[in-house]
């Protein structure tokens, strides 16, 4: 098994001619993902890398029915593109975007919570079942077929992760960038929900970072619910105070969403801690044993 | 991105709020004019800076007369104040802000901001006001409501009505309230803010609500359709290489360490820190130089990491994924030459074609160390450090 995709997931990509879409896409269809279409208003009729190109996600779904969309339209479209996605039916929907207003995603949220609709991002790497789907921007060749679900806040992090536990011969189950924003359409406590009941998945690896309590959150959740081994590595252990180091979403703010604080409630919840990001793998190993 | 107390009272103007007659100057001639068109004979003078703790350092002043105004203009413009919020360096002045004085009869708290938890914008309201709200917080909580405000319906009369018991306000004074609420909510909505703090909110002797202070963040990601805020950016209140790195789209924090760190990702550049940290060693900056990592990205990069003259090292942290190793090794080796960087340059690439990376980088002139493990290259950077 697996979580959220796998070779079922038909795909239609959201701002489909662009520069970022089509490098991208040419990568996920090598690696073997089912594109069905793509969206760019203006450009339906057209074939871009040997599949259709709709004016809209409806005409595409009525044509080619894909299950799943992935948006790399610019920052500013992004709240229509989603909601144009949800609109139409499409019940996961994955944001690859960076720099989305955070007031935009506060009525999407909403919106997609209210439809079921799994939206994972913004400003996030995609997800990935090794060996049967890539829907994001990740390195296709670092992954492994393998047991360990992965669930991150940051991309190259996670290609970290995913690196040294392939080197260990663990490989992964699928991996989930659920991205840095402030307000994610997908929590950690979804994803692990998902991950707790893949029987593929037999550890569960969770990257966060500064800022905010989803962490914390996510470590009361694990405490009574999630009865996999869960390892945590926390980034950001050396930021100051008050700056937003690089993503919206990580910044001390009013002394709170510390690394130190995280590390602790996690310890307290029963979660092991990868001290240094270079022992993801090993910590991982060690505990499956 | 911040505004100054006063810009964020102009908006406050704007949308209808009570604040103070007020005036801005940028020089001590200004003063006697400004006094003047306020009218009175008590003004405050406030040092205008992207800092809290402004009182306690000196930086507001109760005036009666313009003279003493002046002094006090003549004591900070050009100046550097420095709070319990600033680094050890302080902001620069180079404004003050020249207000009515308002007597007081209660201070109360008032703030709004996006919380990640509800997923709603929340307004926060205390009794307590005029100090440090997160003391509130933790040692009397029941002083202190969090209500969420539905994006849907707006903020209802009932929700003005339960703030305004927390604030033990008065009847007129729940009226004003009821009205102040959806005018907060329109400028948070509006302009795109991340923040909204009103500390203190006053009752004044003449039993009205008033906003003497104004702090408001702006959401950097929402930026591009407020040109209105654009026009109010100030750059003298942030770093000049932070500033520097956001004009050429980097991603920068100054820190006081010693290592120059050059990463891709935002994560994986704080990964990188902390493990600067955990050999023993002391990171200089944060730096996310992009997924792409282009020769015209690095070299932008190296300028400024070089800017900084406590950098000893510079250690660089590449995850190729799509893009390859070997192209950013060029890029490194062509971004080194055309900086002239003179310093040690610790490399570490990963990814797709890294070992052709590494050999590209090994049999270079350039004062290089490549190595491909980040531990290894960690722990010479920290050595070289030292």
């Amino acid at each position: 098994m697996s979580i959220l995709v796998d070779k079922n997931t038909r795909l239609l990509v959201q701002g489909f001619t662009g520069s970022q879409a089509t490098l991208h896409s040419e990568q996920s269809i090598e690696y073997g993902t089912n594109i069905v279409g793509g969206v760019t208003p203006g450009k339906g009729g057209q074939t871009h890398l040997g599949v259709p190109v709709f004016n809209s996600v409806h005409e595409a779904v009525e044509a080619v029915q894909p299950n799943a969309s992935i948006i790399f339209v610019p920052a500013q479209f992004c709240k229509d593109s989603i909601l144009e996605a949800a609109d139409a039916g499409i019940k996961l929907i994955i944001c690859i975007t960076e720099g989305v207003p955070t007031l935009d995603m506060l009525i999407v949220k909403k919106r997609v919570d209210e439809l079921g609709i799994t939206l994972i991002g913004p400003n996030c790497p995609g997800i990935i079942t090794p060996g049967e789907a890539k829907l994001g921007i990740m390195p296709g060749s670092i992954h492994l077929q393998g047991s360990v679900g992965i669930i991150s806040r940051s991309g190259t992090l996670t290609y970290e992760a995913v690196q040294q536990t392939s080197d260990l011969g663990l490989g992964q189950s699928t991996c989930v960038g659920i991205g840095g924003d402030p307000i994610p359409g997908t929590s950690f406590i979804d994803v692990l929900k998902m991950m707790e009941l893949d029987d593929q998945t037999k550890a569960i690896v969770m990257v966060g970072e500064i800022g905010g309590t989803a962490e914390e959150e996510a470590a009361e959740y694990i405490k009574d619910n999630i009865s996999k081994p869960v390892i945590s590595y926390i980034a950001g252990q050396t930021a100051p105070a008050g700056k937003r180091m690089g993503h919206a979403g990580a910044i001390i703010a009013g002394g709170k969403g510390t690394a130190a604080d995280k590390i602790k409630k996690l310890k307290e919840c029963g979660v092991h801690i990868a001290e240094n990001l270079l022992q993801i793998g090993a910590k991982t190993k060690e505990v499956l044993g | 991105m911040n505004l100054h107390e006063y810009q964020g009272k102009e908006l406050f103007a704007k949308f209808g709020l009570p604040v103070s007659k007020n005036k801005v100057i940028t020089s001590a001639d200004d003063v006697v004019n400004a006094c003047r068109d306020i009218g009175g004979n008590k003004w405050v003078v406030k040092a205008q800076v992207h800092a809290g703790g402004r009182g306690k350092a000196g930086g507001v002043k109760l005036v009666s007369s313009p003279e003493e105004g002046i002094e006090f203009a003549n004591h900070w413009l050009g100046k550097r104040l420095i709070t319990y919020q600033t680094d050890s360096n302080g902001q620069l002045v180079n404004s003050i802000l020249v207000e009515e004085c308002t007597d007081i009869a209660k201070e109360l708290y008032l703030s709004a901001v996006v919380d990640r938890g509800s997923q709603r914008i929340v307004f926060i309201g205390s009794s307590e006001g005029g100090v440090n709200i997160e003391e509130v917080a933790e040692n009397t909580p029941e002083k202190i409501i969090y209500e969420p405000i539905d994006p849907l319906t707006g903020p209802m009369g009932f929700q003005s009505r339960k703030i305004s018991k927390v604030l033990g306000l008065d009847g007129e004074q729940s009226k004003q309230f009821a009205k102040m609420l959806p005018q907060l909510t329109d400028l948070f909505v509006t302009h795109d803010l991340s923040l909204l703090e009103i500390n203190p909110l006053v009752i004044t002797q003449g039993g009205k609500l008033h906003c003497l202070d104004a702090k408001i963040n702006i959401d950097s990601n929402a930026i591009y359709r407020q040109p209105e805020i654009q026009a109010m950016h100030d750059p003298s209140q942030e770093d000049p290489r932070e500033s520097e790195a956001a004009l050429n789209d980097l991603s920068y924090v100054s820190l006081d360490g010693n290592i120059g760190c050059m990463v891709n990702g935002a994560g994986l550049a704080m990964g990188t820190m902390d493990t600067i940290k955990y050999f023993g060693g002391s990171p200089a900056n944060f730096l996310d130089v992009g997924g792409t990592a282009t020769q015209e990205r690095v070299s932008k990069a190296f300028k400024l990491i070089l800017a900084d003259p406590e950098v000893k090292v510079v250690l660089v942290n590449i995850f190729g994924g799509i893009v390859r190793c070997d192209l950013i090794a060029e890029g490194i080796l062509a971004a080194i030459e055309e900086v002239g960087v003179s310093i040690p340059v610790v490399v570490r690439l990963e990814g797709n074609n890294s070992d052709i990376g590494s050999n590209i980088l090994a049999e270079s002139s350039a004062e290089i160390v490549s190595l491909n493990s980040l531990e290894d290259a960690a722990k010479k950077t920290v050595e070289l450090s030292k």
